[in-house]
């Protein structure tokens, strides 16, 4: 009572996706009825709720079985990777089978339960628990002929568990129109989980539903879950987390063209990059490629093939230059087969996170998703792709899955609506003109960062893949072959220009010489007439060098002749 | 195994064991309930322990006990169980074995 004002506090349940879904996991201190039909996974999820508090919370549980013994118990337990033993004798678990059969006992009058009560006083105290498991109280009711007695004393058990203040799972079996068969969703009002598989398609899906949390908010989806190896995992499909790191580093597309396309630098590292395209549009050879460039980066690949074996995709890549066998064999990539129809939807995405988990990839490709819509229903699809990428993101892990757009759909839209989960979205379709049919690729959305806008042709050579610039003619995109044409074309042209410009080049040289030797002459003739002048006027010099002296020699004369005539006066 | 006659001491023919959580007005009724019926019919030949379980918690598995009161039958074997307060003769005698079911 004293709790009511402050936030319910909750037990963890450690449980992939559990947790996420009751927003912390069990209510403390309380007990919770788990039920389902029988084979629905009752028992295992409350093992490793027990499980996980005994190893990763540091709170000892005790497990009152009431229909296996300790043995099968330890071989459930060690199927989860624990050794039952060994946490016994840690005091981290206490285990209680308790067996009941009714034709073993005469009932003569009035009793109680207290010997149960006293059991589980006993084992709770011994390793001072705080976590508890009755699976399944309700055999019980096959035990005991009195009901009263026996609704009144579980009613009591119920109170008595939450005195003790100790985290409780009771399990119950599905009942035809109640939660389950004797009712026991009437006793506990704290928090019920409900566990139900339906098959589909002759697959079997489990799916977990919080039928009632008192106190707290919850997811109220069917949310799928599955059972394997590792025990449950739960995928909360509405609860995604939006709270990643983003990494500003790219990585290459393994075609240079692109990564130019790309704003010249290529994917950013754990995004999530879509390839669709129609059939034949080279989806899986573009994804090939993006592989065999992450391993000479030295990354790690993961290759997730649903339509084809390995040795399959390895001869049809060698056709086209990518050798992904050389980095199969060194271990940098790792291939995944599995048929989609194999295994329902959630076992899928819980085997890919497993290997995703043990082989810690730097990218993965999935190839393609679009085969998933066989093993379920588009929901069910999209569901495991936010889960997945999610996953992904988290790890920083690039991840490229092909999408196979079917004829006549639109090819701007998947076959499920996962296009908001993608980050770059390349669209690689077939071109058909003049009786040849091309491939291109352009770039749809690529968040974060400018890109092309441009159509480029989208070659499969014997040197990979290779983007070719578009041509753009006057009746639109040239591709393939009208696209060689034109090229050739160009070429011729570009030739021509080269010539006129080289013969007008050598003429402008040859007038060049000739204004030069003219200039020359020019120059010459200028000079001989200079020298002519300078002869006039030396000689003019001359002459009137000769007119002076001839003048004072006439001069003299004069004098010297008027001097002669005054003595003949005298 | 008749083993009656043979035995030199033959009473303790029926060891029974009663289990109990406290002295509870029930586990009083139905040590007094079983002291009766034994003194009426097994006569020199039984042995009762009383377990108290808020003393021994950790007796109650052995004995698979989750009713209280619980009357075990170790001997002669098979083991049997008799629950409840032992109120009702013809059935405490049908569960021991003492008399046949009709």
């Amino acid at each position: 009572m004293k709790k009511e004002a402050k936030e319910l506090s909750k037990s963890p349940t450690g449980v992939m996706g559990l947790d996420e879904i009751t927003g912390g996991g069990l209510p403390e201190g309380r007990p919770t009825l788990l039920c389902g039909s029988a084979g629905s996974g009752k028992t295992i999820l409350s093992i490793e709720y027990l499980l996980n508090g005994a190893v990763n919370y540091n709170e000892p549980g005790v497990f009152m079985a009431f229909e296996e013994n300790v043995d099968e118990l330890s071989e459930n337990i060690a199927s989860l990777g624990f050794d039952l033993d060994e946490l016994i004798l840690q005091k981290k678990i206490f285990v209680d089978d308790v067996h009941i059969d009714g034709s073993e006992f005469e009932e003569t009058g009035e009793y109680d339960l207290e010997g149960l009560f006293i059991r589980l006083g006993h084992a709770i105290d011994s390793i001072n628990a705080k976590r508890v498991v009755l699976d399944t109280i309700e055999v019980l009711f096959s035990g005991f002929s009195n009901p009263v007695i026996l609704r009144n004393e579980i009613q009591r058990l119920f109170r008595w568990l939450k005195m003790k203040g100790v985290t409780a799972i009771i399990t119950g079996e599905r009942g035809n129109e109640s939660l389950t068969r004797q009712g026991l969703e009437e006793y506990v009002s704290d928090c019920v989980i409900l566990l139900d598989q339906t098959i589909k398609n002759k697959v079997t899906t489990r799916s977990l539903r919080i039928v009632k949390y008192r106190g707290s908010a919850h997811g109220t989806n069917e949310y799928p879950f599955i059972i394997d190896k590792g025990g449950v995992s739960v995928l909360p499909i509405t609860t995604m987390k939006l709270d990643y790191i983003v990494s500003t580093d790219h990585v290459s597309t393994g075609v240079a063209q692109l990564d130019e396309m790309l704003g010249g630098m290529g994917f950013y590292k754990g995004s999530s990059v879509l390839l669709s395209g129609t059939a034949g549009s080279g989806k899986s050879s573009m994804a090939a490629s993006y592989a065999q460039a992450a391993c000479r980066r030295g990354e790690r690949v993961l290759y997730f093939a649903f339509e084809e074996s390995e040795s399959q995709i390895v001869r049809n890549m060698r056709s086209v230059g990518i050798d992904l066998g050389e980095w199969s064999d060194k271990g940098a990539l790792k291939f995944q087969m599995t048929r989609p129809t194999m295994y329902g939807i959630e076992h899928h995405l819980n085997s890919m996170s497993k290997a995703i988990n043990e082989f810690k990839p730097d990218s993965v490709i999935v190839d393609p998703v679009s085969s998933f819509l066989s093993a379920g229903d588009e929901q069910e699809v999209k569901a495991l792709f936010v889960r997945l990428v999610d996953l992904l993101k988290l790890n920083q892990v690039t991840v490229i899955f092909t999408s196979l757009t079917s004829g006549g759909a639109s090819l701007e839209s998947t076959d499920f609506g996962i296009s908001s989960l993608i980050d770059t979205w390349l669209l690689l379709r077939d071109m058909e003109s003049n009786g040849e049919r091309n491939r291109a690729l352009y770039i749809l959305k690529s968040r974060g960062m400018a890109h092309s806008n441009q159509v480029r042709e989208f070659l499969l050579t014997d040197q990979g893949v290779q983007l070719v610039e578009a041509y753009i003619g006057p009746d639109g995109i040239l591709i393939g072959s009208a696209r060689s044409e034109q090229q050739a074309l160009d070429k011729i042209e570009r030739y021509l220009y080269d010539q006129e410009i080289e013969r007008k080049k050598n003429v402008y040289e040859r007038k060049c010489k000739t204004v030069e030797a003219n200039i020359a002459s020019l120059q010459a003739e200028l000079v001989a007439e200079q020298k002519e002048i300078d002869l006039v006027i030396e000689q003019a010099n001359i002459v009137r060098a000769n007119e002076l002296k001839n003048r004072n020699i006439f001069m003299k004369n004069r004098q010297d002749y008027k001097q002669h005539e005054g003595e003949n006066h005298e | 195994m008749s083993n009656g006659k043979s035995r030199s001491k033959n009473d303790v023919e029926y060891e029974l064991l009663l289990y109990i959580a406290g002295q509870t007005p029930k586990s009083i009724l139905a040590f007094a309930n079983l002291k009766k019926i034994c003194e009426e019919h097994l006569a020199g030949k039984y042995k009762i322990k009383i377990i108290d379980l808020i003393k021994e918690p950790q007796l109650a598995k052995g004995d698979q006990i989750l009713a209280i009161p619980t009357l075990v039958r170790k001997l002669p074997e098979p083991i049997r169980k008799i629950i409840g307060d032992l109120s009702n003769t013809e059935r405490v005698l049908v569960g021991l074995n003492i008399r046949e079911k009709v």
